[in-house]
């Protein structure tokens, strides 16, 4: 879930915001309904934001069953001891990570690996190359997905949430060959992001490219498609799901 | 219903006072020694490290506390390993409730690049810690009422207790070990009840049901 002031929002390729309800609401929905894990990403820019992501991650920790990853902004290790003590299971980083590598090192020494995400926006460009970009996609950097993933991983990284902008938000499938390359090179489990439309689209993923754990936001908030259908439907397909 | 958590220098301790919440308990989050002890339910809850976590004990004189209390004792992750009698984190001498030790998992070597990713059933996991959703089956106990076999638990940890006496419920990740451990009044769980879905709910309400 992208949250921006509270809300829940997603767009596509990463503009036009669309409000899809409450977070805490939608994340009990989740729950319910068999997810595995939820992410909420706040993409909120103010002063504010600190003490509101917080609150609103103390009130998720009530309301939901199953472990939750947060992040959006979060640049210290105090923001992440906040986050956690407020209930939170994962923290997620990404443009401060990238600009400050030493942040993935001392969180994951503060609080180990196993609630580290690195979070990652990449983008394949003409050269055929998958660049990292900063800033929700807004910043592109020269520095290659593969690259940034596997010095992240060194470093102390636990999980790597991989987002493609060229098929995030298009419905046509998750980027099978980034994903691939990370989830089958790397020690750590690889979250695809970004381009789920139907439920061959997860069966795939798994199956072409290995990887570890799927995410989607939109189709779930518009209900194209129900948590549970998926999992019967990957249960049928032989894929390993909790059901 | 007078349930205390006990407060000590561990992780997401909050996170199992919400969870009871959910499901209509209130409960204390207390390091004080006549409220623990009156209490008719105690839940020893943790994550971090067994040596750090071992010294605060002592020196708040909770392990010995811990060890001489007679209702239902229910400890979570890290919790459950003290309760043990070693861990092999950091070389560490724990409350040896349990007459078991915690060792380190030890995978075989993964072979990098080698094609498609190991699955995650028994045998073909390599990666430590365990981070994840895993089946418990075995059953035994009354903690245990209205849970299926192989139901699912969320597992968070690196290190684990064998398979022994005190066994009441089994998870394979790498091999097969003890993700719930019984003794008396003391229970023990390595998975998160607090973070398992309506599975772990169940599961907290028949320790609260015991």
């Amino acid at each position: 879930m992208d949250i921006k002031d509270g809300r829940t929002v997603k767009g596509t390729n990463f503009i036009n915001l669309r409000d899809a309800g409450d977070p805490v609401e939608l994340g009990a929905l989740y729950a319910r309904e068999g997810a595995d894990e939820l992410v909420f990403l706040d993409i909120t820019a103010t002063v504010e934001k600190r003490k509101t992501l917080s609150e609103l991650v103390n009130k998720i920790a009530h309301h939901v069953n199953i472990p939750f990853t947060v992040g959006g902004g979060i640049s210290s290790v105090d923001d992440v001891s906040v986050l956690l003590q407020n209930g939170a299971d994962k923290i997620s980083v990404n443009t401060s990570a990238f600009k400050r590598p030493q942040l993935i090192n001392d969180l994951s020494k503060e609080f180990g690996s196993q609630c580290v995400v690195l979070a990652i926006d990449t983008k394949k460009e003409e050269d055929e190359e998958w660049y990292v970009y900063l800033n929700g996609g807004r910043t592109k950097t020269e520095k290659k997905c593969f690259e940034w993933a596997t010095e992240a991983v060194d470093r102390g990284a636990g999980e790597i949430l991989l987002t493609s902008m060229n098929h995030d938000g298009t419905k046509n499938g998750f980027a099978i060959e980034i994903t691939k390359l990370l989830s089958e090179q790397l020690p750590v489990p690889v979250i695809a992001s970004g381009g789920a439309g139907s439920l061959d689209h997860f069966v795939e993923v798994f199956e072409e490219a290995s990887a570890d754990a799927a995410l989607a936001a939109s189709i779930f908030h518009f209900k194209e498609i129900a948590i549970p259908d998926l999992k019967k439907y990957l249960f049928s397909r032989q894929i390993p799901v909790r059901m | 219903m007078n349930i205390a958590i006990i407060k000590y220098n561990a992780g997401n301790i909050r996170s199992v006072l919400y969870a009871l919440e959910r499901i209509g308990h209130t409960a204390i989050v207390t390091d004080d020694a006549a409220k623990i002890r009156n209490a008719d339910k105690v839940i020893f809850p943790g994550v971090g490290e067994a040596s750090t976590a071992m010294n605060y004990l002592k020196e708040i004189n909770l392990d010995q506390l811990i060890c001489s209390l007679e209702q239902p004792v229910l400890g979570i992750c890290l919790g459950m390993q003290l309760m043990c009698q070693y861990s092999e984190e950091n070389d560490t001498s724990c409350l040896g409730i349990f007459d078991e030790k915690v060792r380190r998992f030890s995978p075989p070597l993964r072979v990098i690049a080698s094609g498609a990713k190991q699955g995650r059933g028994l045998g073909g996991e390599t990666k430590v810690p365990q981070i994840g959703w895993n089946n418990i089956y075995d059953l035994e106990t009354g903690l245990f009422n209205n849970i299926p076999n192989n139901s699912y638990c969320y597992f968070v940890h690196g290190y684990y207790a064998a398979k022994g006496e005190h066994t009441i419920a089994t998870t394979d990740y790498v091999q097969p070990y003890s993700s719930a451990l019984h003794k008396d009044n003391f229970y023990g769980v390595q998975f998160h009840p607090e973070k398992s879905a309506g599975t772990g709910e169940q599961i907290l309400k028949n320790f609260i049901g015991l």
